[in-house]
């Protein structure tokens, strides 16, 4: 259950970026890559409890999902491959391990009141 | 009276703590010129056994040294520790993998630049500690022929951020039917490139090849680092 830690780091990093910009912080939005190793409803559970007792316990954590994508270097594109978890380009059949994006895990923007 | 809220773009990195300890644990070993391995798999899978072997086969030529993760006891340090050299175990409580600050306090007290190479063995679970860099030179995963050839299709994410995989328990391999193709094929898939060893611990099999690769990285590593042999 990394989840946890990684539910702790939101509120840590909302939290401090909420006081720099002077407001109260309603809705954290983060990107979570499909291949960051982190399973949305297992960190949609641990936010609850990491915000309790802070100042993000009203917050809400809105999850947007990011697709795999790697760039081939046989066909010079960017894919998302068929399967989610083979590094495979969909035109071509080649792996490649080059990953463009797919391993997210940040936090993008704030909703703060003031 | 409340105005609507507003939207801030912030991008920050979720893990900005845990990466800015590995960043600073990774000029530490590069300062002291320690090559550092972790090992990652799941419970079982023989992390401790290779590790034994591995410092017993090194420590009359290099100086090495071991940290340990585990939930509760001190039986993997205890194991490791007949290799006479010098163990810690970090217990980590409720947290399932090891983080770069964890790896920080147990160094404390130790002289980096009197050792070689580093091991790390992390907690035995093939989920949690991808996502967390401990500013390693190179990040092993093990998986054992009993465990199914598919096992990297099953767990994605740890193998496609390891370096290099290697298979343990191979003296049961056809015991068990293990279909090495098959397996290799599956860490193909999720980790285009990734190097392969085929090793047992009991045995001794491919124990030579696997060990010659580990000195041939300290070789490469150490022309970059910048302290004088």
């Amino acid at each position: 259950m990394h989840e946890l830690s990684i539910a702790l780091s939101i509120v840590e990093v909302a939290e401090e970026a909420g006081r720099n910009r002077g407001g109260r912080v309603v809705a954290v939005h983060m990107k979570l890559g499909q291949l960051s190793g982190v399973v949305k409803e297992a960190l949609l559970s641990a936010f609850e409890l990491a915000r309790e007792g802070t100042e993000l316990a009203q917050a809400e954590l809105v999850i947007e999902e990011v697709p795999l994508v790697i760039h081939c270097s046989a066909c010079g594109a960017d894919q998302t491959p068929e399967s989610a978890f083979e590094l495979r380009c969909p035109a071509c059949g080649v792996l490649t391990n080059d990953i463009v994006s797919g391993r997210e895990l940040e936090v993008h923007a704030l909703e703060i009141e003031s | 009276m409340s105005t609507s809220p507003r939207l801030v773009q912030v991008r920050q990195r979720i893990l900005k703590r845990n990466d800015e300890a590995a960043r600073a644990l990774r000029s530490r070993f590069q300062e002291a010129g320690v090559y550092v391995v972790s090992l990652v798999s799941s419970p079982g899978a023989g992390k401790t056994a290779l590790l034994e072997c591995v410092l017993r086969a090194l420590r009359d030529r290099y100086r090495v040294a071991a940290l340990v993760g585990d939930l509760a006891t001190d039986n993997d340090a205890r194991r490791l520790a007949r290799a006479e050299v010098p163990v810690k175990q970090i217990t980590t409580g409720t947290v399932c993998h090891l983080e770069a600050e964890m790896i920080a306090s147990a160094l404390e007290g130790w002289r980096l630049d009197e050792l070689d190479f580093l091991f790390i063995e992390n907690v035995g679970n093939l989920v949690c500690p991808s996502t967390f860099d401990l500013g390693e030179d190179l990040r092993l995963v093990l998986f054992s022929v009993t465990e199914g050839e598919d096992k990297p299709l099953k767990y994605p994410t740890i193998f496609n951020t390891a370096d290099v995989a290697i298979i343990t328990k191979v003296d049961l391999a056809a015991a068990v039917e293990f279909d090495a193709a098959e397996a290799h094929r599956s860490i193909q898939a999720v980790r285009p490139g990734m190097e392969i060893f085929h090793v047992s611990a009991k045995t001794g099999q491919g124990m030579e090849e696997w060990l010659s690769f580990l000195e041939s990285q300290l070789l490469k590593a150490e022309k970059s680092f910048s302290r004088e042999r």
